[in-house]
């Protein structure tokens, strides 16, 4: 079985450490601890710190094969250890137990234009970028006016990144990326960036990399219309574990039924976030208010959706926005709100509030749709679920119509409809 | 699982012959069969199998980081290579003035500003690299946590910078030393010896900084404060062969014997070699390229969770 496998990942798990009392980011904090902290610390020995610190696995016990020319796409919610595995797999981090072997030439693109600098040219970043995705010289050199052609950045070739625009410089990046020949190809989430039309040249190039040259391709994404679209397996990890490995449409499936939450209160204060927020406002929990439904998660096809969230401000903050972001099973964004669209809210006290968000008309076909959640303030970013929690629209009365279930768009809107007869006709 | 797993529509892939006509780039003739090519494995605690041989594939990658240092150096600086030669100037005038005039230091019938010059070459050279190495992990902890490689290329590919910075001191230098009257003799081929000789103590000496740097940041303050010692310590200012009872005991710090070696290469005349400060100074510099690469290696695979 493990003859001809590209990828061999057993029992693989990652442990981090969390230092309670923050981490030793300095000498002096570590002398604190003792000078015995500090030799622990030096040697890398296992003693070190062992009062203060906890156990996070950010991966527990995974175990799959991937054969040559398999798709894998990765899903799970923030902070399941989609990241993490690929981190192992390209070698930038270590296991703590378990382990992984591969068979190929690698190559890992776990951000989009790792290592650009700014002040060089599109040119020189081409091959500085290439080198160290792992790159030849030559090779590079072979394959640099198919580079800059997919990027359509020829006229901009000898003026530093930093005067390009944020569309240009990931084109740029992932048109280096699109022209490595690795055997195995390891991909983060790239495919967030970029206008429409590119991320579909992305997809194909990706799509023709795998089916054509039969090369081995992971992927991590969030976007699940292109796990369905690329991929041939999919694995769905929950907190570090495997919760699921299979064909991608039931992936797919079993991902988006493992987030109705159980209870009416969908708790959201313990979830782990992206970095670089704020947090001086932070989503405790959130709940449907006023639901009529089966389980306190559905809301009847038709029925005003009206949310009710708790949230907690630290300090005390000049303007409050609540933005809310409804996707489908697609990963696609139908609908997008900002509660400052009308009216501004504050200054808001410190202290714990409730906010009801309501929306009056939004015929959303029967179905699962994922809320993503952020809050902001007159500062920046202070809170953001991507994958808040998920609602179910379900069959009403109002449903019950002719020609319903084949219908094909995400909303059934109600339309008024007059025929008139023009007087000039016969 | 298994049935999912065991199944493998690709596995003749090594035996297909790629048809003609393709628009797609085919793989390269280099990569080898994966069936041939040995199972990469990754586990805990697991030791670079060929840690050198490894270093070694990866050569273009460190030529191609050591471009990008040197170009953004460059580019970035207005004053650009006039930088390069300022300080050094302002220096020399400065220990010449401490040394030669209020110190009244002997300097055996060379001009004194000279004798300082030639000292600043290897000290320039040994300060940029060692700066440059010890910051070299913390300043790109981007590409740490983004991409594998052997990580001992970034301090080496900071010594490059220091390499240029220095050829262009030396292309100075030899016309003002020829002005004086001090034509270069063979002993100048003997000069890279200790050009490579300041570059592996600034090597171990960095390597130590940069790996400890990331586990704790204060240990940047410890470079500045080397250096500011280190330009007095090290026989910058002064001729060491006026100092014979000092010899052994400045010879403990390395960049003595290099600072020594450099003006025994370019000043013409009558000046011994001291080799028992050569021995102390190469036995001082192996310990610490030893066990800084000793150190390098036990803590590099962590770098990428706590950087």
């Amino acid at each position: 079985m493990a003859g001809s496998a590209a990828i061999s990942v057993e029992h693989l798990s990652k442990r981090y450490v969390i230092g309670h009392v923050g981490r030793d980011d300095t000498l002096r904090d570590t002398l604190a601890h003792g000078v015995k902290g500090l030799w622990g610390a030096l040697l890398r020995r296992r003693e070190w710190s062992r009062s203060v610190r906890e156990d996070f696995w950010a991966l527990r016990d995974v175990s799959f094969e991937v054969s040559r020319g398999d798709v894998i796409g990765i899903i799970g919610r923030n902070g399941a250890g989609k990241s993490t595995l690929l981190k192992i797999l390209s070698r930038i981090t270590e296991p703590t137990e378990g382990r992984v072997s591969i068979r190929g030439r690698v190559a890992s693109l776990l951000e989009v234009g790792t290592g650009f600098h700014p002040e060089l040219s599109g040119r020189e970043n081409i091959f500085l970028n290439g080198a160290i995705l792992g790159m030849r010289r030559a090779e590079i050199r072979r394959k640099f006016d198919e580079i800059v052609a997919f990027a359509e950045v020829e006229r901009f070739l000898d003026t530093p990144v930093k005067h390009y625009s944020s569309g240009m410089y990931v084109r740029l990046a992932f048109a280096v990326a699109a022209h490595l020949e690795p055997e195995i190809l390891i991909v983060d989430e790239v495919l967030a960036v970029g206008d429409i039309a590119f991320q579909k040249k992305c997809l194909d190039r990706m799509k023709a990399i795998s089916t054509e040259d039969q090369r081995t391709v992971l992927l991590v994404t969030h976007n699940l219309s292109s796990v369905l679209q690329l991929c041939t397996h999919a694995v769905f990890l929950a907190a570090g574990r495997m919760a699921a490995y299979g064909s991608p449409p039931d992936i797919v499936r079993s991902y988006f039924g493992s987030m109705t939450p159980a209870a009416a209160d969908a708790d959201l204060a313990a979830r782990s976030r992206p970095g670089g927020l704020r947090g001086q406002a932070r989503l405790l929990s959130a709940k449907v208010a006023g639901t009529t439904g089966l389980s306190p998660w559905q809301v009847p096809f038709g029925g005003e959706i009206a949310l009710e969230f708790r949230v907690r401000v630290e300090r005390k903050l000049d303007f409050f926005e609540i933005g809310l972001g409804l996707f489908n099973l697609q990963g696609l964004e139908l609908c997008s709100s900002l509660s400052s669209w009308n009216g501004r809210i504050g200054p808001v006290e410190p202290g714990d509030y409730s906010v009801e968000v309501r929306y009056p008309s939004l015929p959303l076909v029967p179905g699962t749709y994922r809320f993503g959640i952020g809050l902001r303030s007159e500062r920046d970013a202070e809170d953001y679920l991507p994958e808040a929690f998920d609602l179910e629209i379900v069959h009403s009365p109002l449903s019950a119509r002719e020609h319903f279930s084949t219908i094909r768009g995400a909303l059934a809107v109600d339309i008024t409809t007059t025929l008139t007869r023009l007087p000039e006709s016969k | 699982m298994e049935s999912i797993l065991a199944h493998a529509p690709f596995s003749t892939y090594s035996q297909t012959v790629p048809q003609e006509g393709r628009t797609l780039p085919r793989m390269s003739e280099a990569s080898i069969p994966q069936d041939a090519s040995p199972a990469l494995l990754i586990e805990a605690g697991r030791s670079e199998a060929h840690y050198w041989r490894n270093l070694w594939h990866y050569r273009e990658l460190l030529v191609f980081l050591a471009w990008r240092d040197i170009m953004v150096r460059y580019k970035q600086a207005a004053l650009g290579v006039a930088w390069v030669l300022i300080q050094p100037v302002v220096q020399t005038f400065l220990l010449a003035f401490v040394f030669g005039k209020l110190a009244k230091m002997p300097d055996g019938g060379i001009p004194y500003p000279l004798i300082v010059l030639v000292g600043l070459l290897p000290w320039q050279l040994f300060s940029s690299a060692f700066s440059g190495a010890g910051n070299s992990l913390v300043s790109n902890s981007n590409l740490i946590s983004k991409v594998y490689f052997p990580r001992l290329l970034m301090p080496l590919s900071a010594l490059a910078v220091a390499l240029v910075d220095l050829a262009i001191m030396l292309v100075l230098t030899i016309p003002i030393l020829l002005v004086f009257g001090i034509p270069p003799t063979w002993r100048l081929l003997l000069l890279p010896l200790f050009i490579l000789g300041a570059l592996l103590i600034a090597l171990g000496a960095g390597l130590w900084v940069t790996a400890l740097t990331v586990r704790f940041r204060d240990f940047r303050f410890i470079t500045p404060f080397i250096l500011q010692v280190g330009v007095f310590v090290t026989p910058v200012g002064y001729r060491t062969d006026y100092l014979p009872n000092w010899h052994d005991l400045l010879a403990l710090n390395p960049m003595t014997s290099i600072v020594d070696g450099f003006r025994w290469c370019l000043f013409r005349g009558e000046s011994e070699f001291y080799f028992r400060g050569l021995a102390i100074s190469f036995t001082v510099a192996a310990v610490l390229l030893g066990t800084g690469l000793w150190h390098f290696r036990k803590v590099e695979r962590l770098f990428a969770d706590i950087i």
